[in-house]
């Protein structure tokens, strides 16, 4: 397969996840915004997930207050955002027009028929579409493709090439999301445990439909541990990091053989994933949460420069 | 209004080919065409078939209308069609491969050595090269005019890379999907197979240093080009792998493409790129579409390019008025089309009989396309008129005019029901080691009332064409 349609295939993955990250943020700031309780009001909270999403200090040049209609138009409409879910549409279907040749009809016609209505709703007024319609919407697009390309793709290296991309974003979105949480949100210790920092956490999970799972999973009360263990350990969680890993190491080991060449984007993946059996709730919580997402971000983006280098460049010999 | 021939009704008849389209069309309620005209833009807009043909240029997501009513032609007028578009291909060929090597043509006095070595198309670069088989245009596409039942005018030669086969393609299916029920009542010669021919008559000119299967490639300028849904479609159903300048490199005597496994050697491109944009150091210091050093593999014998840089000398509008002299010169063999008579503005009693005539001849750019640069005398103002008067005095060398033919009309889907319009041809005839033609083209329709502007920025939209069988 040609590396730049590798690449193209990785990114219309990681675009794709990416819409959803921002969808999925905005739930999170939404339903947080409608509790009337805590510290700073909406400020707070909305100006926590423009941390999340990297994007603070675009936001605050361009809109000034972090008042809601302003952050659905950054995370939703504006394509000066890059990570905008209007932009990251934009993005993953040019990146499909790209390689339509990679692509089956239903996944090319996912990513056009997304890309068709986000024009639509483009073109409507402001004032007729309900943030919870937005979310929704980009949400049931972000899973047709997905649906598309699990279901009529062919598993070749493009099929590998798609599903790293989606994993790669997906752990990277996750250990943010969390970490906007207990990080960002919560600044207080005498807040841990309190009213506030439970409805913080489900919403969270929420946001990352996962808030069933986790009772059934689970059971009883939620605790920062129990969400930990969940999110970051837990092989049984689909947005989890370590499924997450599991993927990159299942894709990069079959794209290894595949081409009969082991790579140092492997080893990579491998020793990743060998440091998250090793690790536990409880030295997840001595290192320090925050520190240990910041680490596992940093981990995560080497591996994409791995990936890059011994596939998608066109530098390999 | 009676001046024109429609190539359905002739002296309140209808003709043969389209005696099963009349029930067709009285059989369907308004509404019916609404759906269907509703659900032929909807497959297009979902299989993303937007583009403009021939790089007209705009909107990259614009859709050019499909309409619904077909073109006919009888297994014998297509016959008669097909032997003189391969006769033209054949007489393009021998007068590249002619030009580029010994110029016998130019010695004979047949043409002008003016319009042929100091044509801005003519590639120094590839004189004396003789490439496999020794084709230089693979693709042939030749724009035609209908004036009458059997009057056939070419209008144009396209040698480069002609583009549109993709509606053709496309059209098709759409049409078998809406209206299964026509295919059974009539016999109609089918075109899908033109990417297989065209996959096998590259393959047939992949170079003497290749062994085994030859790699073929596709070249594109990129996805910001407006024909890019032709490239990638072609490749999709070729099987062959899209490629861009910066996926290409030379190294040693071959060319190679960048693959996830590591660099694999490229046999025969088929470019979509102009030859100003294939190889930087040959060409164009300042392209970043093509590939460094392509050039040199290319006349060491290490690779293919389709058509070969500078088949573009054949298909100029001024090297156009010496075709049937080619068909004679190199085939011994009289013209079966007919070119449509050129006045050169060039040549000083040309140009006084167009300037003296402006308000009934068709005026082109030499190097125009796309119907732009163009004065279709009888439908325009004075001004406009004058206008031309002034542009062709000024360059006279820039010109040609022809006489405003009174192109045929096929039956087509307007606003108020079923009117005809006018219409051309364009056929895609492949030279490899045969030379090939699916029985089919694009016919593009002008929609416009009264308008004899087929491209698209025009108001141009576009038909299936059928070729039924004997």
């Amino acid at each position: 397969m040609l590396s730049r349609t590798a690449d193209n295939l990785f990114w219309l993955a990681r675009y794709m996840e990416r819409a959803e990250t921002a969808a999925r943020l905005l739930e999170v700031g939404a339903r947080i915004a409608m509790l009337p309780n805590s510290e700073q009001g909406y400020r707070n909270e909305w100006e926590a997930l423009l941390h999340a999403g990297g994007s603070y200090d675009a936001f605050a040049a361009k809109y000034g207050d972090p008042v809601q209609r302003n952050i659905e138009s950054h995370l939703f409409f504006d394509y000066e955002n890059p990570s905008s879910v209007a932009s990251c549409i934009t993005r993953a279907r040019e990146n499909g027009r790209i390689v339509r040749t990679a692509l089956t009809t239903q996944v090319w016609d996912a990513l056009n028929t997304a890309f068709q209505e986000l024009r639509q709703i483009e073109r409507e007024a402001r004032s007729d579409q309900s943030l919870s319609r937005l979310i929704d919407w980009t949400r049931r697009h972000c899973a047709t493709v997905r649906g598309a390309i699990e279901s009529t793709l062919l598993r070749n290296d493009g099929w590998d090439f798609l599903n790293i991309g989606y994993n790669l974003e997906r752990a990277d979105s996750t250990a943010r999301l969390l970490d906007v949480k207990y990080y960002v949100l919560l600044p207080h210790a005498d807040f841990v445990g309190s009213g506030l920092d439970n409805y913080q956490w489900r919403t969270l999970l929420r946001a990352m439909s996962l808030h069933r799972a986790f009772h059934w999973a689970y059971g009883g009360d939620i605790t920062a541990h129990k969400i930990a263990h969940f999110l970051i350990l837990n092989p049984q969680t689909p947005r989890g990091l370590v499924p997450c890993v599991e993927a990159l190491n299942l894709h990069l080991d079959r794209l290894a053989r595949y081409y009969r060449r082991p790579t140092q984007a492997q080893n990579a993946a491998r020793n990743m994933m060998a440091r998250m059996f090793e690790t536990s709730t409880e030295s997840v919580f001595e290192e320090g949460l925050h520190e240990f997402l910041t680490r596992f971000i940093g981990e995560i983006a080497d591996l994409g420069a791995r990936v890059h280098e011994v596939y998608l460049s066109g530098d390999v010999k | 209004m009676s001046v024109y021939f429609n190539e359905m009704m002739e002296k309140g008849a209808v003709r043969g080919p389209y005696s099963q389209l009349q029930d067709w069309v009285a059989q369907m309620p308004a509404e019916l065409r609404n759906l269907k005209q509703a659900e032929a833009e909807a497959l297009f807009r979902r299989i993303g078939i937007t583009f403009a043909v021939y790089g007209e240029g705009g909107d990259p997501d614009r859709l050019i209308p499909f309409d619904m009513f077909p073109r006919v032609f009888s297994g014998q007028e297509w016959s008669r069609l097909e032997r003189g578009i391969k006769q033209r291909a054949r007489a393009l060929n021998a007068f590249l491969a002619d030009v580029y090597s010994r110029g016998e043509i130019v010695r004979a006095g047949r043409i002008p050595s003016r319009l042929v070595y100091l044509n801005e198309a003519y590639e120094k670069a590839v004189a004396g090269i003789r490439p496999p088989k020794g084709v230089f245009s693979h693709i042939v596409g030749i724009d035609l005019v209908r004036t009458g039942p059997d009057d056939f005018f070419v209008l144009e030669d396209n040698c480069r890379t002609p583009s549109g086969v993709s509606y053709m393609l496309e059209n098709r299916e759409i049409m078998m999907r809406m209206f299964p029920e026509l295919f059974n009542a009539n016999r109609i010669q089918p075109v899908e197979a033109y990417p297989e021919i065209l996959r096998r008559t590259l393959a047939s000119v992949a170079p003497a240093k290749c062994d085994g299967e030859p790699n073929v490639v596709i070249l594109t300028p990129g996805h910001f080009n407006s024909a890019y849904y032709e490239h990638s479609f072609l490749a999709d159903m070729m099987g062959v792998e899209l490629v861009e300048g910066q996926d290409l490199f030379v190294e040693g005597e071959f060319c190679w493409m960048r693959t996830t496994e590591g660099p694999r050697k490229v046999d025969v491109i088929y470019r979509r790129i102009d030859d100003a944009f294939l190889d930087p150091l040959c060409f164009r210091p300042d392209s970043m579409l093509g590939v460094p050093g392509l050039m040199d593999v290319y006349r060491s014998g290490g690779v293919s390019i389709c058509s070969a840089p500078g088949a573009g000398v054949a298909d100029d509008k001024a090297v156009y008025t010496f075709v049937p002299e080619m068909i004679r010169f190199y085939l011994g063999e009289e013209p079966i089309l007919q070119n449509v008579p050129t006045w050169q503005c060039a040549k000083a009693d040309d140009c006084k009989y167009v300037l003296e005539n402006l308000g009934e001849l068709v005026v082109k750019e030499v190097h125009g396309s796309g119907g732009y640069g163009m004065l279709v005398g009888p439908k325009s103002t004075k001004e406009q008129i004058e206008l031309f008067r002034h542009k062709i005095e000024a360059d006279p060398d820039n010109y040609i005019a022809q006489p405003t033919l009174a192109l045929s009309t096929v039956p087509s889907f307007v606003e108020e029901g079923v009117a005809p319009r006018h219409v051309d041809l364009r056929p895609y005839c492949l030279v490899g080691e045969r030379i090939e033609l699916v029985p089919g083209g694009l016919t593009r329709v002008a929609l416009r009332e009264g308008s004899l502007v087929v491209n698209s920025s025009q108001g141009g939209g576009v038909k299936d064409t059928w070729v039924l069988a004997e």
